[in-house]
């Protein structure tokens, strides 16, 4: 029996620690495990005793990429847990707030994680001598999204100014209008970045895969709507954990997520697009048309382009809040604590973000849970690897090792989000 | 940005040691040298490239993964190479301020003078002081970039 072993030890361009290890023996795969060794962050057991309104900024710090992420679904599920609508104005600001991560989170993982990937370099660094244009558009794009969470959150990263009921202060209408300035470039380097990522070459890959997002009757998804699939899911935020069920895997500080009725699936910006096209607006719909991307898109390789398209839609609405927004008469509504459960979904940069808090009747936590995008994407990525590993059993070490990690980037995984995750292992025998 | 020169100090105010860098900026900044910038920068390195666009002269102060000894001080000039790739200038982030630096060398960014003060670091511990093997390097560093920014006053 011929054995063999290739090892990546620590999987780089990714957010956190984790690594791969692929089993092979007899010229098959044997098993394929995504290890998250980043240690667990116990921020479910940490949240239990807090205040309420603690959450939201507690939350945040799990991960610095997508703060705004466990700020929107913690402050949204204390004010489902209390009662409290934050809509108009206020609402509008918080989609901002969002669309400025969606924005900075997006433009690193394609240009400076996933693009190198595609055109053959080690880094973005080595990428950069080659298209350095393309390579300084991205790090403008990354900081107009940063300007935005600078602004409405107080600053870029972990920001400060969200709290249950509203914000603690609102820009005024001048505050507002050298962002609108910014969001304009911004909105024109989106639109060439997209062209830049649709030329890549794009692996051959397709899959049957469940797709998972939120819906809203005329959005496409940041703050709101309901659970809905490809095959027929369409549920409310609250009976997510009735739909979709955590399991603990040995080789993994993160759980595991499944749907309970049919296992894997896949969350983030594929799912997005494809279950949301028709809210993405025509200007959008038209430049993914011309990019020759269709809803059933079932290649995540082209994950790369979808998220640019994001990223052009997010500049979009970005300054289609600016130009409606009026300052509220107040940064916030009334907030009165009490005992109840909460509920919210949001979707992250990664994907939806599900929390659910559980209040006494002072407003302390008794109970928390938090369900990030990437461990629910977790044995979807295992599967991809599994058929890819496959494929590309006779290539050599290295590049059998590039492709299966080309295809973990396809996920953006934030490793640091999940540990609550990369080391690339290849055992032949 | 009118200063002529530019101090970052780069850390986590809560682990430890990596704080160095901040201390030291926080440190130099009582020094009210003239024509001077201090700050201090978290964890983002990539947001650097634009904190030094359009200044001539740059300090840098990071802690490092220890190598020898805590509180031992490095000196390096980026732009006299690569930084030693030894020097653990690491990030818990996809960036740290090696690749940031490189990646702004590659693209043409780097200011027309660059110094990078490295500290090597005993402890990272979440809520820690700093040890006092590196608690000793505050005020020499501080001072030496004092010493260095003084003697380029004329040249900027």
């Amino acid at each position: 029996m011929a054995t063999k072993t290739i090892r990546v030890d620590t999987l780089t361009r990714v957010e956190g620690e984790g690594a791969l290890e692929l089993d092979i023996a007899d010229g098959a795969v044997a098993g394929v495990r995504l290890s998250i060794f980043e240690p667990p962050r116990f921020f479910e057991a940490l949240l239990r005793g807090r205040a309420g309104a603690e959450a939201p900024d507690i939350t945040a710090r799990i991960c610095g990429i997508c703060p705004v992420a466990y700020q929107m679904s913690a402050v949204h599920a204390i004010e489902d847990a209390w009662g409290i609508t934050v809509d108009g104005q206020l609402r509008a600001l918080r989609r901002l707030l969002y669309c400025g991560e969606w924005i900075e989170s997006h433009a690193l993982h394609i240009v400076l994680l996933h693009a190198p990937d595609f055109l053959g370099f080690p880094d973005a660094i080595s990428m950069a001598a080659a298209h350095g244009e393309a390579v300084q558009r991205g790090l403008a794009l990354k900081k107009a999204g940063n300007e935005v969470l600078r602004l409405l959150g107080g600053r870029e990263i972990h920001p400060v100014n969200v709290r249950v009921g509203g914000f603690y202060r609102v820009p005024t209408r001048a505050e507002l209008a050298p962002l609108a300035a910014t969001l304009e470039a911004a909105h024109a380097r989106a639109i060439a970045l997209a062209r830049w990522v649709a030329g890549f070459p794009f692996p051959e890959f397709a899959r049957d895969y469940e797709f998972v997002a939120l819906r809203h009757p005329d959005e496409y998804p940041l703050n709101a709507g309901r659970i809905v699939s490809n095959r027929g899911l369409d549920i409310a935020v609250a009976d997510y954990e009735a739909a979709f069920a955590e399991r603990h895997v040995a080789h993994s500080t993160a759980l595991q997520s499944g749907l309970r009725a049919r296992g894997s699936y896949l969350v983030g910006p594929l799912a997005r697009f494809n279950l949301n096209h028709d809210r993405l607006g025509p200007s959008v719909q038209a430049l993914a048309a011309e990019l020759g991307l269709a809803p059933g898109c079932t290649n995540p390789f082209r994950s790369i382009v979808v998220r640019a398209i994001e990223v052009v839609y997010a500049c979009e609405e970005a300054l289609r809040l600016i130009a409606a927004y009026t300052p509220p008469p107040a940064p916030a509504v009334p907030v009165v604590p009490r005992a109840g459960v909460g509920t919210a979904c949001t979707e992250a940069p990664r994907g939806i973000l599900f929390h659910r808090y559980r209040l006494d009747a002072e407003g302390s936590i008794l109970e928390a849970r938090i369900v990030p995008p990437t461990s629910q994407n977790q044995s979807t990525i295992e599967d991809d690897l599994r058929i890819i590993a496959t494929r590309d059993l006779e290539l050599p070490d290295q590049e059998l090792r590039d492709h299966c990690e080309q295809a973990i980037r396809n996920y953006d995984p934030c490793i640091s989000c999940s540990t609550h995750f990369l080391r690339l292992e290849v055992r032949r025998q | 940005m009118s200063a002529r020169a530019l101090v970052i100090g780069l850390g986590n105010p809560d682990r430890g040691d990596d704080a160095v860098g901040l201390q030291v900026a926080r440190r130099v900044a009582t020094l009210g040298l003239p024509d001077v910038a201090v700050e201090a920068a978290g964890s983002d390195t990539l947001a650097l490239l634009d904190r030094w666009a359009g200044v001539g002269r740059v300090v840098l102060v990071d802690a490092a993964a220890v190598i020898a000894r805590p509180g031992r001080i490095h000196r390096l000039d980026p732009l006299a190479g690569p930084l030693p790739r030894d020097l653990a200038l690491g990030s818990t982030h996809a960036f740290g301020l090696a690749e940031a630096v490189e990646l702004a060398r590659t693209l043409g960014l780097l200011p027309r003078r660059m110094t990078i003060y490295a500290i090597e670091a005993a402890c990272f511990d979440p809520g820690a002081a700093l040890s006092p093997a590196v608690a000793a390097a505050v005020v020499p560093v501080a001072g030496r970039i004092a010493a260095e920014l003084a003697e380029g006053q004329g040249d900027a």
